[in-house]
């Protein structure tokens, strides 16, 4: 059989989605409408943590225009079950009750008290700023050690501590000996920020009550419209059969749109009992209160090795912020990293585990590259604090770790079987693009004409699991959902193309990817093919876009549609040729009998007469059509090495990017150029957490960065342009060979330029560094280190 | 997020923006650029009564010069004094700094005259115009002005010497000659951002050396102030003497602290960037 | 269940309204305005133009950019009372009639400026003004006269380059 012509896939397709984006056409939640609608607004408290000791709505409710007013008393009735968290990690673990509207107490910042309905945006508004609440203040904890302490104030008090669990891998190896008699041991802390998601566009959520079957279609901004689906059933008691999920066009996620929240239930129970359609759309500052905020972990990571910088042991152990309530995954999001903190290095022992813990602030959960992030900064940071102890390269000691190159699965230090891999020959590439000897003798140079200019070199080698993944697996590390995904593929009477899909793309470019699948599959012209995502009631069930799983699980189901109705048409087209199925090739759509080529029949010449229907072979269905789902075997294990020079200006601390190379093996690419938007999207997003951003409370609760003038997300001139190269190495997971790369780089930025920076103020005998390195930070550590206020070596 | 209810005017003359400043009383703002008080608005921060549109006086937007100045109307948006030949020729230093004010929407729709007149100590021009020495005319009902110079106009954080029934409607600028040498530092995290600290130098060149020098900070105390100590001893003095006046650069400061920076990295970064602002303005050896 | 007030719609107090007249992608328009509305709002809620998104509603994130007389400004903080007499482009007024697209737009797509598109509006109004400012010479020169816009996908090598080969090209 002559495999398929790809005249698509691998190749630099411009995105189908840009033009109605350019031209304003795009419709997200917020550019619906519809007749009748009501706009809802949340009070939310400005305290942290308080009792409450009396909601009186009436003030807003006798306002003109104001349709409903509700505390959280007069919504319990609504509930069928609490906020969703799908994820209690350990059996033991403390799970508090999160409900849409706080009732007893607030204990964030945020935290919903009421909720108002009015017939205008400007009228909700004025009217929530009418609810009388009385607090009664309680003393607040925001940091994650205050809070595990005996008198420490208790957010949940139901609970009786705030420490909820505490999760460990398990092990491997005999860690205390290795440690206890190693020659090396580097011992390192590192704080990780919490991070504020800032998706340009706000959440935003709309529901309309179907009057006659009482049914509801939702429209919101999310990552999730299926998992949305089953457990927004379960919250509000509404039969998932009568409920419909849209996500229409949203405006990024990162993570922070991979969550059920608490509005997404209050439209649903406000348009159930107003039986109006319910309209609320966040304010930037609400997203900053009410949205999930990203990471806040502190990590204690031990490395033992040789003297000569062989790694024989790891052993990390976590503190993680889960905010004031579990979301949807917060307990398990440094469960994600919990296989990763060896890197992509050999070891004979590991350790890991982690504790979660309460505190007065915004519930954490996932954000781009979610829990590998941490793992890869913790290992490849300490990796550069074990080059500096024995007196190597960076480079040299990574080198001398590497597992060697592997294309079938192999056992890393975790326990984990990676699917393939090639650690080395990436980092040869990047140092090689770096011109990384060129870099040392220029960072050397400058040392020694003590230049107030300090070169540093960051290097950041790096191994993630993503397309997640066996549903079995998810099962036994407790986790509600599966990891499989599906897809159908279905070839009209004109020869059109419907593709459905169980992902849910926010950016990703599913529409062109998808189509290059499946134009090469059937040998379709690339614009006759639509794909249709992100609505209950088209896609097939799936599991939705997050994880940089989207192509490895449901663009892998799509390929395996794809080929069934290959299969399928094959049948009939040795049917309608008279041959067996034997007799055919198959090339670019068309089947032609073996030696008598002009006999053939196309796919679309197929699909009408499937659709006809006259004249079928025996079994066949009518119709060019078919589905299929994909639950992956293992993860996939997208790797690569970037690397960072940087000036450091040593008189005020500031830090500027002279270059930044990013190497990454995320196996078979579909489209490069998508590929190259993600990596240099994932590097910005990764410079901007290891130099920017930084979520700071105060010691009452109080979000001081509360808006983007002062949580620094960064603009093109902040941003590097990165230079880009790839290595491939087929993943052995899945059919198609791919992996994974939406968070590649976001997972391998910040600890590139923490050892860069690092790196260059090492000299000047600095080695406490903590993100983001804001220029107060390097000047500080720079005085601290030297005793003098900036300067040269 | 929507303002509270207010009042608007349209003031179509300096006079007749007083008369409804009058007419509505104290809790009336002036609105130019808006980019200030809009945003404390729609959080519902700053809650006037009424908005007096003065930002279509045409008569307020102008460049002009005469032999020793420039004189620019308060309505002139950043953008155009950014752009100003007259200005860039008889005082780039203003030009200049006009470009790295927030970013390029702010500055077609912000004002000289609200910068100055919003009196916020972070704010790039104020210190500008107290460096230049520059003046500012301020008008009363009935079109009776008074001219105010920049040492004595900002009295305290967001606190300047305009009256409650004045508008500040032309600032006048000193033109720099052939022997003046100029620098504006400004230091922030991103390109958009307010400065953490800035410094503007302007240094009269004398043999190679310093003849004078005037040099002013943003954002290092209540109000924009002139670095005194580091003139006096940047006064008649070689280049190198610019490391220890510049040291002198946190005397009688007070600045603030904040999640960018406390107030001694500020201290520290006054010194740093007045002598390398000194040093920009002197030029090359 | 606890019950619930209604109460009847539409009655809402007189509140001080102001007309304006101005023009919105060549078309004129004229209405009574709440001075509390922004040209934002007006535009996607008021006009249906609902290409002009809205990011924070406090100037910092540049995706509610447009053309006003000429001039790139943020519509959110710009109260539409302010606009009367002026003339507002809007980015469903830079494609051509027929459709086709601006070459701005076109590059956009070639140089893959854009993931989630959400910005993308505000990035093409702002970029056609740095073009016409004349704000190109060099590539860092259009990174600060862009800085008043955020891509969060973290498109700006694309949004830069775009920008870039449309500049080079007007001046060819």
């Amino acid at each position: 059989m002559v495999q398929a012509v790809q005249r698509y896939v691998g190749g630099r397709v411009l995105r189908k989605e840009d033009s109605r984006l350019l031209t304003g056409r795009g419709r997200y939640v917020d550019d619906l409408a519809l007749a009748g609608m009501v706009w809802m607004a949340v009070v939310r408290s400005p305290y942290a943590h308080a009792r409450i000791k009396a909601v009186d709505v009436a003030p807003a409710r006798d306002m003109p225009g104001v349709v409903a007013a509700l505390s959280g008393d007069d919504l319990a009735s609504e509930w069928a079950g609490p906020l969703p968290c799908v994820w209690p990690v350990t059996e033991d673990i403390k799970m508090p009750q999160h409900w849409p509207v706080a009732k007893d107490k607030v204990r964030y910042m945020g935290d919903a008290v009421a909720v108002v309905v009015a017939t205008s945006r400007a009228l909700a508004c004025d009217a929530a700023e009418a609810v009388q609440v009385e607090y009664e203040p309680l003393p607040a904890v925001t940091d994650v050690e205050a809070a595990m302490a005996e008198d420490a104030p208790l957010v949940h008090e139901d609970l009786g501590t705030n420490k909820s669990f505490t999760w460990s891998h398990g092990g491997v190896g005999d860690v205390e000996g290795t440690f206890a008699k190693a020659p090396v041991v580097v011992k390192e802390r590192y704080w990780h920020p919490r991070l504020i998601p800032n998706a340009m566009e706000p959440r935003g959520v709309l529901v309309q009550p179907g009057l006659s079957q009482g049914d509801f279609t939702m429209w919101s901004a999310t990552q999730i419209p299926h998992v949305a689906k089953v457990t927004l059933a379960m919250v509000t008691g509404i039969s998932e059969a009568k409920l419909r999920v849209v996500a229409p066009e949203v405006g990024g996620g990162f993570g922070s749109k991979l969550d059920i929240y608490a509005e997404e239930a209050l439209c649903l129970a406000l348009a159930r009992r107003l039986q109006r359609p319910v309209k609320w759309i966040e304010e930037r500052s609400e997203n900053y209160l009410a949205t999930i905020h990203g990471r806040g972990v502190l990590q204690d990571m031990e490395l033992a090795a040789t003297e000569d910088g062989k790694l024989l042991a790891i052993r990390a152990k976590l503190i993680a912020d889960m905010g004031a309530y579990f979301q949807l995954i917060t307990p398990g999001i440094p469960m994600l990293g919990a296989w990763l903190y060896g890197g992509c290095y050999k070891a004979d022992a590991y350790w890991f585990e982690y504790t979660g813990v309460f505190t007065n602030q915004t519930p954490t959960d996932a954000y781009r590259g979610a829990g590998r992030p941490e793992a890869t900064y913790a290992i490849e940071r300490a990796m550069d604090a074990l080059a500096r102890r024995v007196g190597k390269d960076p480079a040299e000691v990574r080198r001398m770790n590497f597992i060697p190159p592997f294309s079938e699965p192999t056992a890393l230090v975790t326990g984990l079987q990676a699917d393939s891999g090639d650690y080395e020959a990436t980092l040869d590439r990047a140092l090689e693009l770096a011109g990384y000897d060129e870099l040392r003798k220029e960072q050397k140079a400058r040392l020694d004409r003590k230049d107030a200019k300090l070169l540093g070199i960051g290097i950041s080698t790096y191994i993630e699991n993503c397309g997640w993944a066996p549903s079995s697996l998810l099962g036994a590390i407790r986790y509600a959902g599966g990891g499989w995904d599906s897809a159908s593929v279905r070839v009209l009477p004109t020869g059109k193309v419907e593709v459905f899909t169980g992902t849910s793309p926010h950016g990703q470019g599913h529409e062109t990817t998808w189509s290059q699948i499946v134009a090469d599959g059937l040998g379709i012209p690339f614009d006759d093919i639509e794909v249709f995502h992100g609505d209950t009631a088209v896609s097939p069930l799936g599991f939705d876009t997050y994880g940089s799983r989207s192509l490895a699980v449901g663009g892998v189901a799509l390929k395996m549609a794809t080929d069934k109705v290959v299969d399928k048409a094959r049948k009939l087209a040795a049917h309608e040729l008279e041959v067996a199925e034997v007799d055919l090739d198959y090339e670019s759509g068309r089947f032609s009998v073996k030696g008598a080529p002009k006999q053939a029949r196309s796919i679309p010449e197929l699909a009408f007469t499937a659709w006809q229907a006259h004249n079928l072979p025996p079994g066949l269905d009518p119709n060019l059509e078919a589905s299929a789902t994909f639950d992956p075997p293992n993860f996939t294990f997208p790797s690569g090495a970037h690397i960072c020079a940087v000036e450091v200006d040593t008189e005020t601390g500031k830090v500027d990017f002279l270059k930044y190379v990013a190497v990454d093996d995320c196996g078979t690419v579909i489209n490069p150029m998508i590929v190259d938007g993600q990596v240099q999207g994932g590097i910005a997003q990764g410079i901007a957490e290891a130099m920017y951003e930084e979520a700071i409370y105060d010691e009452n609760g109080i979000l001081l960065t509360s808006s983007m003038m002062n949580y620094l997300v960064p603009s093109a001139v902040e941003i590097p342009v990165a230079t880009l190269d790839r290595t491939v190495t087929p993943s052995s997971t899945n059919s198609m060979g791919v992996k994974g790369i939406g968070e590649a780089g976001t997972i391998a930025a910040p600890p590139a330029v923490l050892n860069a920076v690092a790196d260059a103020l090492s000299p000047l005998g600095v080695t406490d560094l903590q993100m983001p390195v804001s220029p107060q930070r390097v000047w500080h550590a720079i005085k601290n280190a030297t005793g003098r206020n900036g300067g040269p070596a | 997020m929507i303002p509270a209810e207010f009042n608007y005017e349209v003031a179509d003359s300096v006079d007749h923006a007083l008369s409804l400043l009058a007419g509505y009383g104290p809790e009336a703002k002036l609105l130019a650029g808006g980019h200030s008080l809009i945003p404390m608005m729609k959080l519902r921060f700053a809650r006037p009564s009424a908005l007096v549109d003065i930002g279509r006086i045409a008569a307020l937007s102008y460049v002009e010069q005469d032999d020793g100045h420039i004189r620019i109307g308060a309505g002139t948006r950043h953008h155009d004094v950014h752009h100003s030949p007259l200005i860039e020729a008889g005082c780039p230093l203003l030009s200049f700094t006009a470009g790295l004010i927030g970013d390029p929407q702010v500055r077609h729709k912000g004002t000289i005259g609200g910068s100055v007149a919003h009196g916020d100590p972070a704010s790039d021009l104020p210190t500008v115009l107290l460096a230049l020495d520059a003046e500012f005319v301020l008008t009363g009902s009935g079109g009776a002005t008074r001219v105010v110079p920049a040492s004595d106009f900002f009295k305290g954080f967001f606190e300047t010497a305009i009256g409650p029934e004045e508008i500040l409607t032309e600032i006048r600028v000193p033109k720099l000659g052939a022997s003046s040498g100029w620098s504006y530092l400004k230091f922030s995290r991103r390109a958009q951002d307010w400065a953490i600290v800035g410094v503007a130098a302007i240094v009269e060149r004398s043999n190679g050396g310093i003849g004078s020098a005037r040099v002013a900070l943003t954002n290092m105390g209540a109000t924009p102030l002139r670095a005194s100590s580091v003139e006096q001893a940047l006064a008649g003095a070689e280049r190198d003497a610019i490391p220890a006046a510049a040291a002198m650069a946190p005397e009688g400061t007070s600045p603030t602290s904040d999640t960018n920076a406390g107030a001694n990295y500020r201290r520290h970064l006054a010194d740093v960037l007045v002598g390398r602002a000194v040093e920009e303005a002197l030029g090359g050896p | 269940m606890t019950s619930v007030t209604m109460q009847p719609e539409g009655v809402a107090p007189a509140r001080p309204t102001v007309v304006a007249g101005f023009t919105v992608n060549a078309a004129s328009v004229r209405l009574t305005l709440d001075p509390r509305e922004s040209l934002l709002d007006v535009l996607r809620e008021r006009l249906g133009l609902s290409g002009t998104k809205k990011g924070c509603d406090q100037g910092q994130c540049g995706a509610c950019t447009v053309h006003l007389d000429g001039r790139r400004v943020v519509s959110c903080l710009t109260p539409a009372v302010q606009v009367d007499g002026q003339a507002v482009v809007t980015i469903e007024g830079v494609v051509a009639p027929d459709g086709t697209l601006h070459p701005l737009q076109q590059a956009f797509i070639d140089h893959d400026a854009l993931q989630c598109g959400y910005c993308t509006p505000g990035q093409v109004m702002s970029g056609l003004a740095c073009i016409a400012e004349g704000h190109t010479t060099s590539d860092d020169e259009i990174r600060e006269y862009m800085s008043g816009n955020l891509c969060r996908c973290g498109a700006y090598v694309g949004i830069v380059a775009a920008i870039r080969e449309v500049a080079d090209r007007a001046e060819a």
